[in-house]
């Protein structure tokens, strides 16, 4: 096949070889070194990178037209593969969005748990950052002890939800199901487990000349500069700067616990990681506090307008039949009326945009997702560094493909 | 903040009486085109509002303004979310760039121009940013079909 026939389906704001003797090249989209499908056109001179001009868009499948023509409930496999690392906040801020719309106030079992299972998500939304930030540096010690636990992380969830990766598993209302026998007890043995080797990578890496020298100083974005490019979560308290939307505005159950939120000094590759190795801890922290307080009680609200009625229900009786055949078939009724819902995802604050003009299926779904605004500040962290912190600082962003380009 | 607040809100920002409420904890300011540079301005230097997290449109193709511009903004010190909507027609769907206040409003006016084909007066840089050069139509409107096609490297027969 002809290959020279393919265009580039980009058109770079930097002309070819602008600047006297810089030299234009395209990093990406399908590099070996950058985690994600994206393309970064760099304006080299030498080694040091000039100008960058960031694209994303190679993983976009027409989410929010696709939310347009579902259900209201159909669309929550659809929110997991946004943010396919943590899947489980996606969920459960989606839902979050819908049944304030709805007015449900879901059940404090479920409140326990969701807030549970979105902290054991941040564990591993961060244990593969790290892990893949410390490979692409050539730590492979590093990454297999984190990918290790995660690993029996994603096992333990899919013990839970009964799949590794893509849970669906948040439900309008409630969850899809409660915990299974000894869920917990494995719960304590995996943090055991996390402890163990987390401290073996802070042994290795904190104190690395290699990595200090590598991360320090590199990726450098001031906080003021975070705020303008509209930057949150880990990036934004690397700077110094304490937002968190579970202390400043606290959801699910975050206001009855303690925890710090962990911020940097200068905003650079090192604060991003140990940002993220903190806030890991302050999670597995939450994890036990929220495994003692968790309440016993339903998981799901008792509202026909949402909940699906029990099976042996709905073969013995002809209203639970039809309620069922109508969720099925119409969607839950969501009234009309907008929302924008916020949590706090591992990468910053995760939004969910909800049009509803009544009925079963949504007018609009918009998602404010962090990696697509934190590309738009790439460039920033990007420009006047080395050629090869390009992958390192890409890392520490975190860009999840799945989530920015939807 | 408080019922005060918003009133306060309300009679600054708001000189042509537009409607100003609370919708599920964001206040929500109406706006003619006019007047969207100049409130997020204000909101940005007066009250605090120093996050610009979002930049979308919804698609109303019966109205007559059928575009509803809509801004969300953030204050990390008082911890409250604005929501900006501001109408324009299909024949004149432009509205002011933010870029100038926020660096952010760069990259999403290109998002919101990409699927729904909102012009932004100020940013010069409105290329493609999800989809790709030479992209036809705006996929987020309503008339879009859902079903339509335009793979960029031809589908192999067989």
């Amino acid at each position: 096949m002809d290959t020279a026939t393919i265009a580039n389906p980009i058109r770079s704001s930097l002309g070819r070889d602008s600047a006297e003797g810089s030299v234009v090249v395209n990093i990406g989209p399908s590099h070996p070194a950058t985690h994600g499908t994206v393309q970064i056109v760099a304006e080299l001179d030498g080694e040091k990178v000039l100008r960058t001009d960031v694209h994303c868009g190679y993983l976009h499948r027409g989410f929010e037209k696709e939310c347009e023509d579902h259900t209201w409930h159909n669309l929550i496999p659809y929110v997991d593969r946004l943010n396919y690392v943590s899947p489980l906040i996606n969920d459960f801020a989606y839902c979050d969005a819908v049944e304030r719309l709805m007015a449900i106030e879901i059940t404090p079992r479920c409140r326990y748990l969701r807030t549970l299972l979105s902290e054991y998500s941040r564990v591993v939304d961060h244990l593969t950052c790290v892990a893949a930030a410390l490979m692409e540096m050539g730590a492979m010690t590093a990454f297999l002890y984190l990918v290790m636990v995660r690993d029996y992380m994603y096992e333990h969830l899919a013990a839970l939800t009964g799949a590794r990766v893509t849970h669906s598993y948040g439900r309008i209302g409630g969850l899809a199901r409660d915990l299974p026998e000894g869920w917990l007890v494995r719960l304590e043995e995996i943090l055991v487990q996390y402890e163990e080797f987390v401290g073996r990578v802070h042994a290795l890496v904190d104190r690395n000349r290699i990595f200090i020298d590598r991360l320090r100083g590199v990726g450098t974005i001031t906080t003021a500069d975070a705020l303008t490019f509209g930057c949150t979560g880990p990036i934004l308290r690397s700077t110094g700067a304490p937002v968190d939307l579970r202390k400043d505005a606290p959801y699910l159950a975050y206001a009855e616990l303690d925890f710090d939120v962990p911020v940097g000094i200068q905003g650079d590759n090192y604060d991003r990681y140990y940002v993220r190795m903190r806030e890991m801890d302050e999670s597995v922290y939450m994890i036990r506090q929220l495994a003692q307080m968790l309440p016993a009680g339903p998981i799901n609200v008792d509202d026909r307008r949402c909940t699906f009625p029990e099976k042996t229900l709905v073969y013995g009786q002809i209203e639970s039949l039809i309620n069922h055949f109508k969720l099925v078939m119409e969607g839950p009724s969501v009234p009309r009326g907008e929302v924008y819902c916020a949590h706090e995802a591992p990468n910053g604050e995760l939004g969910f945009y909800l049009v509803s003009t009544g009925g079963g299926t949504p007018y609009k779904v918009h998602v404010r997702s962090p990696s697509f605004v934190h590309m738009g500040a790439a460039s920033r962290m990007l420009d006047g560094g080395q050629l090869a912190d390009i992958v390192p600082t890409f890392g520490s962003i975190n860009m999840i493909g799945g989530e920015c380009d939807r | 903040m408080t019922a005060n607040d918003l009133g306060t809100l309300q009679r600054e920002l708001v000189p042509a009486a537009g409607p100003a409420s609370v919708s599920h904890g964001t206040i929500v300011l109406v706006l003619a085109p006019g007047e969207l540079a100049t409130t997020a301005r204000r909101l940005r230097d007066e009250f605090g509002f120093d996050l610009l997290l979002d930049v979308t449109a919804v698609d109303w193709p019966n109205d007559a303004l059928r575009f509803e511009v809509v801004h969300h903004l953030y204050s990390t010190a008082h911890r409250v979310r604005v929501r900006l909507k501001t109408r324009v027609g299909a024949a004149e769907s432009v509205v002011d760039s933010l870029c100038a206040l926020y660096g952010s409003a760069a990259y999403m006016e290109r998002e919101c121009h990409d699927m729904y084909g909102i012009g932004f007066r100020g940013n010069r840089d409105l290329r493609p940013i999800l989809l790709y050069e030479g992209f036809e139509g705006h996929p987020l409107r309503k008339d879009y079909p859902k079903l339509r096609e335009q793979p960029l490297v031809a589908y192999r027969e067989g």
